[in-house]
């Protein structure tokens, strides 16, 4: 069980002893929380000496009177915020006065108890702040290991970067010792891997951007509503060189004017990324299908292929960072292993479905489902 | 045959450097199997002792490294064991032989850079430390 500390802060020791007794068996827990909460009080009979303590001890709760001998309550909560004491204030006030409530809540008191109170309406009041704190702890907690993550994915990437270079760095060096003799030609193989191994490289950089695009975008996606028809024209347009290399054929089977809210930008890199999977993981003569299906609840976006098809042990891993499926036919494909995992984060920004279908040696079938909202 | 010729196992899944480190290796004058993962790697330490063995670390796993030291130690105790790995010096993780050899079955590591002939001196003294000088 963990404890909440409260500092209670009346002049009165028949009221501080009764928050005492109330609150020393008293334990709060909700459906959400793993774990109950109990709570030690610790008391100051005046709001110099609840200073005082304040000094040197931060309680997570302060009941604080405000009708005190020396300095009153709302000094003391005055004195709270300047000095940003990280705790939750609940005034106690022998009468409800509009302009002390107005004052308090200005200089951040959490909640009112009246005074009389009866040991209920205490506990209500304390259950609420506590609920409040849990949040307050859950958040932080989140808030770490969300930077944790992102330490993980900094090592990850910096492992993924500097691979390119180690390779490009061994070629340069064989050359610079000349490892293969004399003759140029004998090193056109090393000449043509440090080649693609800086494409690869770009390619990755290139797909960070989106990546870093996606995380700083919060503010400034501008959502709107778009021509999906007209965003896989285009998008198959940029893909076409490509495909043609490979000769893989692309084609759309769409509506004229499928819509779908969204930001265009956003959906042009979802496209792009799924298009060129379908191509990269193709064969020759294979084929890529671009299919934009729309109803009343929902628009979807479906890339089929008839390509090398992803195992089932192999799917699970498909939209994490960095991961690539290594097998004979991908070995030489070059690729960041960030593609889908951007897919995943966009599509989630939308709460948008992803769902695959994969055959091996037969293709695969990537499909996106978003909802129609309003 | 006037020196016997020392086989060294060599497994990465980065093509180039597979490449790269075993022509090097050819050219100090070994014999060099390749693997290209963990699981090649772990099918041929099965059937084959070699004299050395060279793994990269992030492989199938994040620590593909280690799983191979250990498999490789416990079929071969003799055996020495380099690590190669570009994690250290990006990630500022050092790894201390001494303390975490207990389970950490390496006897070196090298960062994946390494010149010509720092990684002959190496892989020289590991297997004349090993097998005596020849």
């Amino acid at each position: 069980m963990e404890n909440f500390n409260i500092l209670v802060v009346d002049d009165e020791p028949g009221i501080r002893a009764g928050i005492k007794r109330v609150l020393r068996k008293f334990t709060v827990d909700y459906p959400f929380m793993d774990d109950e909460f109990g709570f030690t009080v610790d008391e100051a009979a005046t709001g110099e000496e609840a200073i005082e303590k304040l000094k040197t001890h931060t309680p997570d709760i302060i009941l604080l009177d405000n009708k005190l001998p020396g300095i009153q309550g709302i000094d003391v909560l005055e004195y709270i915020t300047e000095n940003q004491i990280d705790a939750y204030v609940v005034m106690i006030t022998s009468y409800a006065s509009l302009d002390l409530a107005v004052k308090a809540t200005k200089h951040g008191a959490f909640d009112f108890v009246p005074k009389p109170f009866t040991p209920q309406e205490l506990r209500s009041s304390i259950e609420n702040v506590s609920k409040q704190l849990f949040l307050k702890r859950m958040t932080a907690k989140m808030h770490k290991e969300g930077k944790q993550i992102r330490f993980q994915f900094l090592s990850l990437l910096s492992h993924e970067l500097k691979a390119p270079l180690t390779a490009v760095e061994g070629y340069l060096r064989m050359m610079q010792e000349k490892s293969a003799g004399e003759n140029i030609d004998d090193y056109m193989k090393m000449i043509s891997r440090s080649l693609d191994r800086i494409q690869g490289m770009r390619n990755m950089i290139m797909d960070l951007l989106d990546l870093t695009k996606l995380e700083s975008a919060k503010k400034q996606r501008s959502i709107e509503q778009c021509n999906l028809t007209q965003l896989a024209d285009n998008a198959l347009a940029t893909m076409q060189p490509s495909a043609i290399q490979k000769d893989v054929e692309l084609i759309l089977n769409a509506n004229e004017n499928v819509v779908l809210t969204a930001d265009p930008e956003e959906i042009e890199i979802i496209l792009n990324n799924l298009i060129s999977n379908g191509i990269k993981y193709n064969k020759p003569q294979g084929k890529v299908f671009l299919k934009l299906e729309e109803n009343e609840h929902n628009v979807k976006i479906i890339v089929e292929d008839t390509g090398f098809g992803i195992s089932d042990e192999d799917q699970k891993q498909l939209f994490k960072e960095f991961v690539r499926i290594k097998n004979d036919k991908t070995k030489h494909i070059s690729g960041s292993g960030l593609g889908l995992s951007i897919v995943k984060r966009i599509s989630d920004n939308y709460q948008a479905k992803i769902s695959v279908k994969s055959e091996l040696e037969k293709g695969s079938v990537f499909c996106i489902t978003f909802l129609k909202t309003n | 045959m006037t020196e016997k010729q020392y086989k060294i196992l060599l497994a990465d899944d980065d093509p180039d450097y597979l490449f790269q480190i075993k022509t090097k290796l050819e050219n100090f004058g070994y014999e060099v199997i390749t693997a290209e993962s963990q699981k090649e790697a772990e099918n041929i330490l099965k059937q084959f002792q070699p004299h050395l063995a060279i793994f990269d670390l992030m492989m199938e796993n994040d620590d593909s490294g280690f799983i191979l030291a250990y498999r490789c130690k416990s079929r071969y105790p003799e055996v020495p064991v380099i690590i190669a790995t570009n994690v250290a010096a990006e990630t500022g993780i050092s790894f201390r032989l001494q303390e975490q050899s207990n389970w950490i079955k390496a006897d070196l590591y090298l960062e994946k850079g390494v010149q010509t002939e720092q990684l002959r001196e190496n892989v020289t003294k590991l297997l004349n430390k090993t097998y005596g000088k020849l």
